[in-house]
């Protein structure tokens, strides 16, 4: 006998699949290159650059005030954390205080806006692994959320609510008011998609062990937000660099233990809560005064470079500006998007996992194309 | 006209065509029905611009499949192709001729069934015909020439394989207890013994319904055509009327479904608390109501516990809904077919 090998019954190959860009599950235009074994994934990697619109470059090319409309656009269902950001970085470029009214209500559209992008990921997470009525309550609550930014700004998604210096308007009179209504609510309807999920038998089926991330590889992969607090890694700028005024207010940070999908889960359900801890401190001991400080009405830097970075819903938002001697724009901004860095690590968290794993690690790492592309 | 005649052609006729149309019919309100309570349950309105208060919207609904483009994809294998859907369809419906509503009643001296045929082995024939429609949905998952729909596909023919077995077990235990395959005798053995089967047989309803829920693709087990992962399943290159064909037979599968719960455990046509009321039995309001209202009511509530189970569950994973089906259904449905055995043989000697 030879000692070839006999030939098989079957011809086993894997299946390459492209997972997106359009597809019902990839959050936007996310393609995902898969290599299938039958229904376990061999290999995965994203491919992104369908919505890429160059931010960055837009940004030289106009004043600084105006590119706060641009950040917006990038993630965009957590606009008014990107406004804060670039306000952040510039203030500290500028050397410019902010007063404290602004700081307060910067702190309250910030955390609304929070409240607001951590239901759509509810949704969207629930949508993803099969439970559709989440997405409806979540977003009747994100409808009264988007009700007081309409109030504020006019606008209800690209926000552009935060100037440097502070904030364009003062609160409407009766929006802090409605706006308390709605904190004082809001633990009630958390409880309410709680009820659905937490406990839930398939749910927890479905998240615990999936997509686990630990600690070690958390930091070495540069994750932060959610999915870096789910590996257990107590790490949030608005604690560790405080901004605004986040050093007056009184909250935590809650971090998982086993770094999987459902510790992801449940970091952002006592998230939404801290977040109207907050709401609740800054509605109380909301200062009078200016809202915005005394500023130049053409804004020109110095020689310099500023990195500056807020907690955005998703993770850090960073800004690293460059400017040159009294130019009116930047000389080059670069953004660190928390969704472009915590994607990095999909490969890594789906590999030999089943592909209904896929949809629920995707929306585990809470992406926005948006940000990812710029 | 003679009476064979009348008797053997006419009644068939007449009884076939008003039992389509009358399934036909509720297939379509079924639609709407789901996605009115599935409102209700997500704070929204439902459909509710056509007619008033959205009740023609299944008749647009109609219209708008019948005008769509049909389409058939490029590479498809255009002959099973068209083939699946007609394989999926046709079972659901040819399923109905052996299902009773309600007790012989005489017209003009001639006895009217409603149901067209009372075989002997009705429940065999439920089974065996409904397994075809497994064909359907392999065939048009492979024939689109699509992964998505090929592993909807796959996934299918796995999932309703592997649940039909704890299925058959479930229904073996109800055989025991009746001691007849037929549909008609089933229930009636359950008026004469003045209880319904799932009293006795709670564990195998149980099981019964878990497995009929995942053998029509419903959610928790709706794996085969998992809109976030496999788009449309195996029938995402369909469209059109084709399209409504898979549609209305995961409609129709449903019902099945529910009507086999009702005759099987819940006493078919039978009014509730028969061994309660049995002696005002005849004068109560219970039996004025006639027995094809309370079939109907009894498969609505199936009906609904289905729409309720969409909008509260989250889906199964492919490994973990085969990890229900065969480490903990069949077992169970076994065990199950031991007990009631072993009951059935003390009770009746």
């Amino acid at each position: 006998m030879s000692n070839h090998t006999p030939p098989s019954l079957f011809d086993v190959e894997e299946m390459e699949l492209s997972f997106g860009p359009q597809h019902p599950a990839t959050h936007g235009v996310l393609r995902v290159q898969l290599k299938l074994d039958g229904e376990k994934i061999v290999d995965a990697k994203p491919i992104i650059g369908y919505l890429h619109r160059g931010t960055e470059k837009l940004f030289e090319t106009m004043p600084f005030p105006q590119c706060i409309p641009h950040t917006d656009r990038m993630d965009y269902v957590a606009a008014a954390t990107n406004n804060q950001g670039f306000c952040v970085a510039m203030e500290k470029l500028l050397g410019i205080t902010i007063p404290p009214r602004a700081a307060y209500i910067r702190m309250m559209l910030a955390e609304l806006q929070r409240l607001a992008s951590h239901l759509v990921w509810l949704a969207t997470h629930a949508i993803d692994i099969g439970a559709i009525t989440p997405f409806f309550y979540t977003f009747r609550e994100r409808d009264a959320i988007l009700d007081l930014f309409e109030e504020y700004c006019g606008a209800r998604l690209t926000l552009n609510t935060m100037k440097i210096g502070g904030v364009p308007f003062d609160l409407p009179a009766g929006w802090v008011e409605r706006c308390s209504a709605l904190v004082d609510g809001f633990p009630a309807h958390i409880d309410e998609y709680e009820e659905l999920l937490t406990n839930n038998r398939i749910w927890k089926k479905r998240t615990i062990g999936i997509g686990v991330v630990s600690p070690e590889d958390a930091i070495d992969w540069g994750l932060t937000g959610p999915p870096l607090r789910g590996s257990g890694v107590q790490w949030d700028i608005r604690k560790v660099f405080p901004y605004d005024r986040y050093n007056e207010i009184d909250f935590e940070i809650p971090i998982g233990r086993n770094g999987d999908t459902y510790d992801r889960y449940l970091v952002r359900m006592v998230e939404m809560r801290q977040s109207v801890r907050i709401l609740r401190q800054c509605l109380d001991r909301l200062p009078e005064g200016p809202v915005i400080a005394k500023v130049p009405k053409v804004l020109r830097a110095r020689d310099g470079m500023v990195y500056g970075s807020v907690e955005a819903p998703k993770g850090e938002l960073g800004y690293f500006i460059v400017t040159t001697d009294k130019a009116t724009e930047p000389y080059r901004c670069r953004v660190r998007p928390p969704s472009f860095v915590n994607l990095q690590l999909l490969p890594d968290m789906v590999r030999g996992h089943l592909v209904a794993d896929l949809v629920a690690v995707i929306g585990t790492l809470d992406i926005v194309l948006g940000e990812i592309d710029r | 006209m003679t009476d064979p005649i009348i008797r053997f052609v006419v009644i068939p006729l007449i009884q076939t065509v008003v039992i389509l149309l009358v399934l036909l019919g509720i297939v379509a309100y079924l639609t709407l029905a789901e996605r009115k309570v599935l409102a209700w349950m997500q704070v929204r309105i439902g459909p509710n611009r056509v007619g008033p208060r959205g009740l023609l919207q299944p008749i647009a609904d109609v219209f708008k499949l019948f005008a769509k483009e049909d389409l058939t994809p490029a590479r498809a294998e255009r002959f099973v192709f068209l083939l699946a859907p007609i394989l999926i369809f046709v079972p659901s419906f040819l399923v109905w001729a052996v299902i009773p509503f309600g007790e012989t009643f005489t017209v003009a001296g001639f006895p009217i069934t409603p149901f067209i045929a009372d075989i002997n082995i009705a429940i065999l024939f439920v089974l065996g015909v409904s397994s075809i429609a497994i064909y359907g949905i392999i065939l048009g998952g492979w024939a689109s020439n699509n992964k998505f729909s090929l592993m909807g596909g796959l996934r299918s023919a796995a999932q309703l394989v592997s649940y039909e077995v704890p299925l058959g077990f479930a229904v073996v235990s109800v055989l025991l207890m009746s001691g007849t395959l037929s549909l008609v005798g089933i229930v009636e053995a359950q008026r004469d013994a003045g209880i319904w089967f799932f009293l006795p047989g709670i564990l195998g309803f149980g099981i019964y319904f878990i497995c009929g829920v995942a053998e029509t693709n419903r959610n928790p087990f709706d794996l085969p055509e998992a809109e976030s992962e496999l788009v449309g399943g195996f029938h995402t290159e369909y469209s059109g009327m084709k399209f409504a064909f898979f549609f209305l037979a995961e409609y129709m599968n449903m019902l099945v479904v529910s009507s086999l719960a009702v005759i099987l455990f819940f006493g078919g046509w039978l009014p509730p608390f028969p061994n309660l009321l049995a002696g005002l039995w005849q004068s109560s309001l219970l039996s004025w109501i006639p027995p094809f209202i309370w079939y109907l009511i009894k498969v609505m509530a199936f009906i609904f516990v289905y729409i309720w189970f969409r909008g509260t569950f989250p889906r199964y994973r492919f490994d973990q809904l085969m990890a229900v089906g065969w480490k903990w259904l069949l077992p169970l449905s076994l065990a199950n077919v031991l007990l009631v055995g072993v009951g059935v043989l003390v009770l009746k000697g």
